[in-house]
């Protein structure tokens, strides 16, 4: 597991949003990387916030593998970069 | 539904300001009063969105500082920058309403069913969290035994000073203060290291569970010196927030 840099959130910052997105608490599910295939726990990755929405990645290889963006009260949902997450 | 919460559901709730308390001078306590809130966990968090008038909204994540049972409480700090925690910490009064919704995260928390010894690492606020740990254990009469490692810039910034000085029964307590160290201060005066970890951590023998909340740096430090010294990063719980102090 790669450390994170200053400012760089983990998984635990982003509860409330997969809470709503999800209707359950995720940040004890385990999410698996789609491109290097390492798994952890939601809480356990990093997160990075610039303003325009979330963008989720591995701590691993740095593969994207969930973007959330919210506009006019709808939340966009991009799992693409997951194999898996239960 | 607007305004009502649905059990199992997220939804946004107005709570009441009840009192507000002075950490430090950069950090405030505030209790809050919301009717349909369910008892929380020790460790997680509160959403608090803000609107502006012209219809702008912030929200922040916030731990929780109370104990579950314990009226909903939270310890902000006050970020120069920030765009939420100056309203919280300089223009909230009591009687004022927020909107909050939660309580949420499942990871970072102790029950009593997790047992110990416990570690907790807490870099500047990042103790909020634990600190609703440490006071889950007393209200339940919890016997696990306890150390804290909290790392501060200096003596006038160690959040809930007092209740972390008063003696609990199997809870030690070590400061490091990083910036500024009082006259006559024996304690460590650096920010948490390996040396650091092998003079206070439970040896890994014990079976300790480890919890570390602070800024990303530290954070990062203390689990790799964790990890170093033989914890298994399964026993190592770890909460990240936006750069302050440690």
């Amino acid at each position: 597991m790669e450390p994170l840099e200053t400012g760089v959130l983990d998984g635990n910052a982003i509860g409330g949003l997969l809470l709503e997105v999800f209707g359950t608490e995720m940040t004890v599910a385990v999410g698996t990387c789609g491109s290097c295939g390492t798994a952890s726990q939601v809480a356990e990755l990093a997160v990075y916030q610039p303003g325009l929405g979330t963008v989720v990645r591995c701590r691993h290889c740095e593969s994207v593998l969930m973007v959330f963006v919210r506009a006019r009260g709808v939340t966009c949902v991009d799992l693409w970069g997951l194999a898996s997450l239960a | 539904m607007a305004g009502t919460a649905v059990r199992g559901r997220l939804t946004w709730q107005t709570a009441t300001v009840g009192s507000v308390v002075d950490e430090t001078p950069q950090v405030r306590t505030i209790s809050l009063s919301a009717p349909d809130w369910a008892d929380h966990r020790a460790g997680q968090h509160v959403d608090v969105r803000l609107t502006a008038e012209d219809g702008y909204q912030a929200e922040r994540a916030y731990s929780i500082a109370s104990a579950p049972g314990e009226p909903l409480s939270i310890t902000v700090e006050r970020l120069d920058d920030g765009e939420v925690s100056p309203y919280l910490t300089e223009e909230l009064r009591a009687g004022d309403e927020i909107e909050v919704r939660g309580p949420i995260g499942g990871y970072f928390v102790w029950d009593a069913a997790d047992g110990g010894p416990l570690l907790l690492l807490a870099g500047g606020s990042g103790i909020v969290p634990l600190r609703a740990m440490l006071r889950h254990r007393e209200r339940l009469g919890s016997t696990v035994p306890v150390r804290l490692l909290y790392s501060s810039r200096s003596w006038a910034d160690v959040i809930y000073r007092d209740e972390l000085d008063r003696s609990m029964d199997g809870v030690a307590v070590v400061h490091t203060l990083t910036r500024q160290q009082p006259p006559g201060w024996t304690g460590y005066a650096r920010r948490v290291d390996q040396q650091m970890i092998a003079e206070v951590a439970w040896h890994v023998a014990d079976g300790p569970l480890a919890y570390a909340c602070g800024p990303t740096n530290f954070v990062e430090a203390v689990a790799s010196a964790l990890v170093a010294f033989g914890y298994p990063t399964r026993r190592i719980r770890t909460e990240r927030f936006g750069a302050t102090g440690q």
